[in-house]
Formats: C-alpha cells, structure tokens, sequence
C-alpha cells in the first residue's frame, strides 16, 4: 500500500511547490519556497524589486531549471509577461491561438477576443494596436489555452493608470469566469487587494507574510500591514 | 481669428497652410524636374552624334541604339540572348542562394556548426569573388558552368551573411514566448524565428541580386556562345557600338527591374512590418 502524497495534493490545486531552490551560479534567490494555489485561487504575491519573484514565476512557467525541490503542475501553465509579447508577424487571431493545437482554432481566437474586447480585430496586426489592446490580446492568448494555472508578471505595470483599472475589472471577470489558479506578480498593493483572494509578501527568496482577504476584509487595515512588511513606513 | 491676428501682427509670420511667397514645386513638379537633366543629356548626345561631333562608330546615336533595339527585336535574337542570361542568372541565383541559406540557417541556429563551417566561410568571404574567375575557367572551362558558378558564388555570401544575422537577431523574448505556449521545435522555427530573420534575408537578396547581376556581365564577357554577354562580345568583333550601348543598356534596365522585384517582395512580406507595410 503505497500512499502517493504527491497525486492527492493536486487533486484540486493549480500549482504545488514544496522545497523549491533556485540558484543563479553560488547564488541563491529561492530558498525552501512552500506554495500551494488552489483552484480559481487568485495569489498576488509583491515584495521588494530583485527579492525574486520573477525568479519564482519562471520557475513555476517550467521557463528556468531548479535546483532542489518540486513543482507540480497539471497540464501547462499560462504566462503573461510584462510586455505583450505578441508576433508582429502574425495576426492578431494566429497570435492568440499560437501553440493551440485545434481544427476551429479560428473561431476560439474569435471567442477569446472577442471576450477582451478585441472581437472585430481577428485580421489586424499587433502594431495597429495601443499598449492597453495589446495586453488584453496576450491575456487572451494565455486563456485561450484553458489554463489550470495562469501567471502574470507585472502585466499591467506599462499601461497608463486609467487603462490599468480597466484591466483589472477585465481580469477579475475573465478569472471568475475559466477559474484557473492565479499567480500575480506585482508592485502596486491597492491593485493587489482590488484582485487577489490571498496576498503573498516574499523577502529573502521565501514567503515571509500572507494575507487571506475575505470579502468583507478591512482594506485600509491590510494595506498598512503590507506597506510595513514590505518596509515602507505609511507616514499618512 | 483675433490670435492669428495677433500673432501675425506681433511675429510678422502667418501659420496657414497656404504655400510661402517664392517659388514653389508640387512633388510632380519636382519630378518632373528630376527628369529634365537625363532627358537634357539624351537629347545634347543625339544632336551631337547627328552632327557628327561623335565619331559614330565610337557613340552611336541614341536614335540609332533604339533602332537596334527594335530591329534585335524583330529578329527574335535579342529576346533569345535575355532569355539565356535570365536562366543563367536564375540557376546560378536558385544554388547559390539555396547553399547561402542553408548554411545560414545552419550556422545560425547552431554554435557547433558556426564553429565548424563560419570561420572557412568568412575567409573565403574576404576574397573578391571575381578575382577567383581565372581559376574557376581553368576548373570549368568558359562553358555554362563557369558562368553559373560565378554567379552562385556571389549570391551564396549575402544570403548566407544575411539569414545568419536574422536568425540571431530574433528577440529572445518571442522564442521564450513559444517555448511558453509549447511550440514544438518546428513551430519555433517556422512561426518565430524564420518569420523573425526575413526581413535580414530579404535584404540579403536584394545585395545578391546586384552581385548576381555583375557577376553574370563579368561572366558573359568571356567565352559566351549566347546571353547578353555575347551578343556584346560579337558586336564587338563587327564595332557595332550601337548594339554594345543597347547591351549595356539592358543591364542596366535589369539591374533596376530586379531590385524593383525585391522591393516588391519585401512590401508583400513584410506588411506586418513597421517600416514596410501600409497603415490599414
Ligand atoms: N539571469 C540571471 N542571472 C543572475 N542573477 C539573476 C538573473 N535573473 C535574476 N537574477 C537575480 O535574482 C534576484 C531576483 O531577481 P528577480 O528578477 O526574480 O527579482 P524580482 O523580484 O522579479 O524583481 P523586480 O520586482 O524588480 O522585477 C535578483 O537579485 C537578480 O539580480
Ligand atoms: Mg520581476
């Protein structure tokens, strides 16, 4: 009788990471990392610039080797990066189903476009684009994949602030909606408390604080609590 | 109103779109103008030779180059000649082109066969290409070969140059993007990479296409028993400059038809491209 820990806990999670290293060279940037994402679990995770979370986010996108550790994943996770990464060869609806392997693939681009607001842009060139267009054609790229995990760097960090808002509602909908786990990384805290289910803060190559936001979850409070782990005194 | 006023009055200047006082050109115009000097130059050349301050068997006239033209023409033995040229330049465009690529691809994809072939290929780079034609007539005669090979010879470099730099010059973040959407290799070389390294290889055939040209006139001119390069060669035997002036002519109007081709490729092509296509 042989227990197998490993398949049960993945029966309802979108990504499990126990133990992970990772090194670049001597160096270490993760240490010993724990993470378990459930299941259209929304995870923003903020910490310090150069603390390692894109190190862990690429880890977790089966992008970079580790060195200790497992991760594991079902199926392929999606990623959005902070820049849209799109083809300018392609069209917009060969761009987002690149790497989808279906015979309708053209009318799913249509569907996912047309859920980011794009659904008459099927045929036009990612230069013909703005900034904000761009990344709600890469979000759609990565859930048209049906995404059990679904990681975002930074994706809204270049976009103006107005347009940002927007991404957020649109994110929140298209989250609610697929369900897949979420791993968002990102530096501005209210946009984390706008978005995550569970708000992660990382020091040191390791998860130092977390925070479970319950619907009715006091934002000011949480708020000041994240500037101080994050070590910036609130003075007003 | 009252702002332009005031601005007028105050800075002298009017900010309207309506042309400034002096002489002003259209872009027709302007092209027009373009033309007055060749056109100026053809006709001072016509009277001179009419009159005969050229010696005619030295420059004909260009009324009489065009009346070569026409008669060639009619006897088909111009288009016969074009057409041997044009094949040579195409087999010697198609292998040369086809071996450049290939090693190209090679050698850009692969740090090992960079270490293996890029350092012999660069050295031979470095030689003219049309120092090696005595040597190349020693090997294959002054037959089709010869001519064809040389004209292999200088396309293979530019493509060859060309693709190399593309494929390594493809954004990182794009090929990490399809490994992220679990492209197989084959995908990543033909949606990402070879996409991403045209626009270098089509530059790089627009280069071989004038050195395909020069080496096929350099080419022509020894031993040739028909093609462009003959029909010079023989008017030569009879002084006919007026038929040398058309082959040379000839060239010429290839020469521009070719690069036009390529341009015209590249706007087809590259659409997606900034700097190419046409804003929809
Ligand atoms: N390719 C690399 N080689 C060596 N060190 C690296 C490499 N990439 C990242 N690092 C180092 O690993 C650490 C974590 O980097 P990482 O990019 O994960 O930070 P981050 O938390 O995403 O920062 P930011 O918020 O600024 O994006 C940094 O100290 C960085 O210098
Ligand atoms: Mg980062």
């Amino acid at each position: 009788m042989t227990v197998q820990p490993r398949a049960s806990a993945f029966q309802n999670n979108a990504v499990v990471v126990s133990h992970l290293r990772r090194a670049y060279g001597t160096r270490t940037v993760i240490d010993h990392l724990n993470l378990v994402i459930g299941q259209g679990e929304f995870v923003v995770l903020l910490g310090e610039s150069g603390c390692g979370k894109t190190t862990l986010l690429r880890a977790l996108a089966g992008l970079d080797p580790v060195q200790g550790g497992t991760i594991e994943v079902p199926g392929r996770p999606a990623v959005v990066f902070q820049e849209h990464r799109l083809l300018p060869w392609e069209t917009l609806w060969r761009n987002v189903t690149l790497g989808l392997h279906v015979p309708d693939a053209r009318a799913r681009a249509a569907d996912a476009l047309g859920e980011v607001g794009l659904g008459d842009r099927l045929d036009d060139w990612p230069r013909n684009l703005s900034g904000g267009q761009a990344q709600r054609v890469a979000l759609a790229r990565a859930l048209v994949q049906a995404p059990k995990l679904l990681l975002l760097d930074e994706p809204f960090a270049a976009l103006d602030a107005l347009t940002r808002l927007r991404m957020h509602g649109l994110v929140k909908d298209l989250v609610a909606r697929h369900q897949p786990g979420v791993l968002l990384v990102t530096h501005d805290v209210d946009e984390a408390l706008r978005l995550g289910n569970r708000i992660l803060v990382m020091r040191h190559g390791v998860i130092a604080a977390e925070h479970r936001l319950r619907p009715d979850h006091d934002s000011a409070g949480v708020r000041a609590e994240l500037l101080r782990e994050l070590g910036v005194t609130s003075s007003h | 109103m009252s702002v332009t006023t005031a601005f007028t009055a105050n800075e002298g200047r009017t900010y309207s779109s309506a042309p400034a006082p002096g002489f002003r050109l259209g872009s027709s115009g302007l092209v027009a103008l373009s033309w007055l000097v060749p056109v100026l130059l053809l006709i001072t050349w016509e009277v001179l030779a009419r009159y005969g301050w050229i010696e005619p068997h030295l420059l004909p006239a260009p009324s009489k180059v065009a009346l070569t033209a026409y008669k060639l023409t009619v006897s088909g033995t111009l288009l016969h000649d074009l057409a041997v040229s044009l094949l040579r330049a195409a087999i010697g465009f198609a292998i040369g082109g086809g071996i450049g690529f290939a090693l190209g691809t090679l050698v850009g994809f692969s740090r090992i066969a960079e270490a293996v072939i890029d350092r012999s290929v660069q050295m031979v780079r470095a030689i003219p290409f049309l120092a090696v034609l005595p040597l190349v007539i020693v090997w294959l005669g002054v037959g089709e070969g010869q001519k064809i090979f040389l004209v292999a010879l200088g396309v293979a470099f530019p493509i060859y140059v060309n693709t190399t730099l593309g494929i390594r010059q493809v954004d990182p973040k794009l090929i990490e993007l399809g490994r992220v959407q679990g492209l197989s290799t084959w995908e990543l070389i033909t949606r990402i990479i070879l996409p991403g390294a045209l626009p270098s290889i089509l530059t790089g055939v627009r280069f071989s296409l004038a050195t395909a040209w020069l080496a096929l006139v350099v080419a022509e001119t020894i031993g040739a028993q028909a093609g462009l390069g003959f029909l010079a060669l023989d008017a030569r035997e009879f002084l006919r400059t007026d038929v040398i002036v058309l082959t040379v002519i000839i060239y010429a109007l290839i020469g521009v038809v070719a690069d036009s081709l390529a341009r015209l490729l590249e706007r087809r092509l590259l659409q997606w491209h900034p700097n190419y296509g046409a804003v929809r």
